[in-house]
């Protein structure tokens, strides 16, 4: 075909249908939020001690934590999403991991070494590492399904923040349920729960996210 | 300064937004300098060697991928970076596609490439000769899309049968011809 009948063909086509709608990212924050939501107390609930628990430091930490984690991923989704999305949202991730380092150098600092291993919690950790993954699996969809409606340049690194966007959502409901509060705990298993997703995200989104 | 440089430039976002607003006029001159300004893009990131796919291919499936795409342009940025962006991502795409193998599948080209690829030495008269091998539906199909040069959707409408119908003959009309030409060599 030569290109003056493509664009001849283009054209017509942009004068019928205008406008492309896509999803807003603000409802898919709200379905991602819901899914996770509904998912946790549909299955294990919250913990029991969950309102005594609130005056605990470390325990609203986890949300302040996961919480950032999602707004600067998201964002950062949403940058890159466009083809001339700078990327430089993903800088403020930052934030939160120095956050975690300086709250676990602290907790190290007050606990005695001999009592690191016990805050570690192997199953309860094992429980993190699965049940933050499930949750994170719709959210992850729908930032990739966004994605998709859209024109990322960066197939694989977009998939990865999306996972990694999952991974803040999911941990943020999560975070009620679990009865671990110590940033050790949450620096080990919440990071390598958020690396499942992660990982997930760009293998899904080297081979979906291509246009 | 910024106000008065540049008088092109913002022109063709102007253009851009009157397209997206529904003018068909403006949108094909919208589409037509941007080729122009991409056939220069096109001819240098282009590796050489790629079979059946050269400069004016690519400046096609960028034009494709704008127009598929042209909701995530911002109406308030600049056209040109966004433009370039879509224009590497698709150089890159085509390197990928293209670079390492010949074969194509044609389902995913048809569209564009309405000539049968040249890789037969065939001229047009034993095409017609071949193509007359054909039965029923392969025969019109492959009439209509190699030597009468329409699109799948042309020949849909033509025959009254659907695009993946049409794809599908094309397909196996391909096949046939390319098994008559291995008993004759």
């Amino acid at each position: 075909m030569r290109t003056e009948d493509l664009i001849a063909r283009l054209s017509a086509d942009g004068a019928r249908n205008p406008a492309i709608s896509v999803t807003s990212w603000r409802w898919m924050a709200a379905g991602a939020a819901m899914a996770a939501g509904l998912a946790l107390f549909a299955t294990l609930g919250i913990r029991p001690d969950f309102m005594s628990a609130l005056g605990s430091v470390w325990f609203v930490f986890k949300f302040v934590l996961s919480a950032l984690v999602a707004v600067f991923a998201l964002s950062a989704v949403r940058d890159l999403a466009s083809p001339t999305g700078s990327g430089r949202g993903m800088l403020r991730l930052a934030a939160p991991a120095v956050l975690l380092v300086l709250a676990v150098a602290f907790e190290l600092s007050a606990t005695p070494s001999d009592r690191w291993v016990s805050l570690l919690s192997f199953s309860n950790g094992a429980t993190c590492m699965v049940v933050v993954p499930l949750l994170g699996l719709v959210p992850l969809g729908l930032f990739l399904y966004a994605s998709y409606e859209r024109a990322p340049v960066r197939p694989a690194l977009q998939g990865a923040l999306c996972g990694l966007a999952a991974a803040g959502f999911a941990s943020f409901f999560y975070a009620a349920r679990c009865t671990n509060d110590s940033p050790l705990f949450v620096a080990t298993w919440y990071s390598l729960a958020a690396l499942v997703l992660v990982a997930l995200g760009a293998v899904a989104g080297s081979k979906l996210l291509r246009w | 300064m910024k106000s008065g440089e540049k008088p092109g430039r913002g022109d063709l976002a102007q253009l851009f937004r009157s397209a997206l607003a529904g003018n068909e006029d403006d949108y094909r001159r919208f589409l037509e300098r941007a080729a122009a300004s991409l056939r220069g893009f096109c001819r240098s990131r282009l590796p050489p060697g790629l079979p059946g796919f050269d400069a004016e291919d690519l400046v096609q499936e960028i034009l494709m991928a704008v127009h598929a795409k042209r909701h995530t342009w911002k109406t308030d940025e600049p056209v040109e970076p966004w433009l370039f962006a879509i224009a590497r991502y698709k150089a890159i795409d085509a390197f990928r596609k293209h670079g390492r193998r010949i074969e194509v599948d044609i389902s995913d080209h048809a569209n564009t490439m309405a000539v049968l690829p040249d890789e037969s030495g065939l001229r047009e008269s034993d095409m017609r000769r071949s193509v007359d091998a054909l039965d029923g539906r392969s025969r019109e199909v492959v009439t209509a899309i190699s030597i009468d040069g329409h699109s799948i959707d042309e020949t849909a409408a033509k025959l009254k049968i659907t695009p993946g119908a049409v794809r599908i003959a094309f397909h196996r009309g391909l096949k046939a011809l390319a098994e008559l030409r291995e008993r004759k060599p």
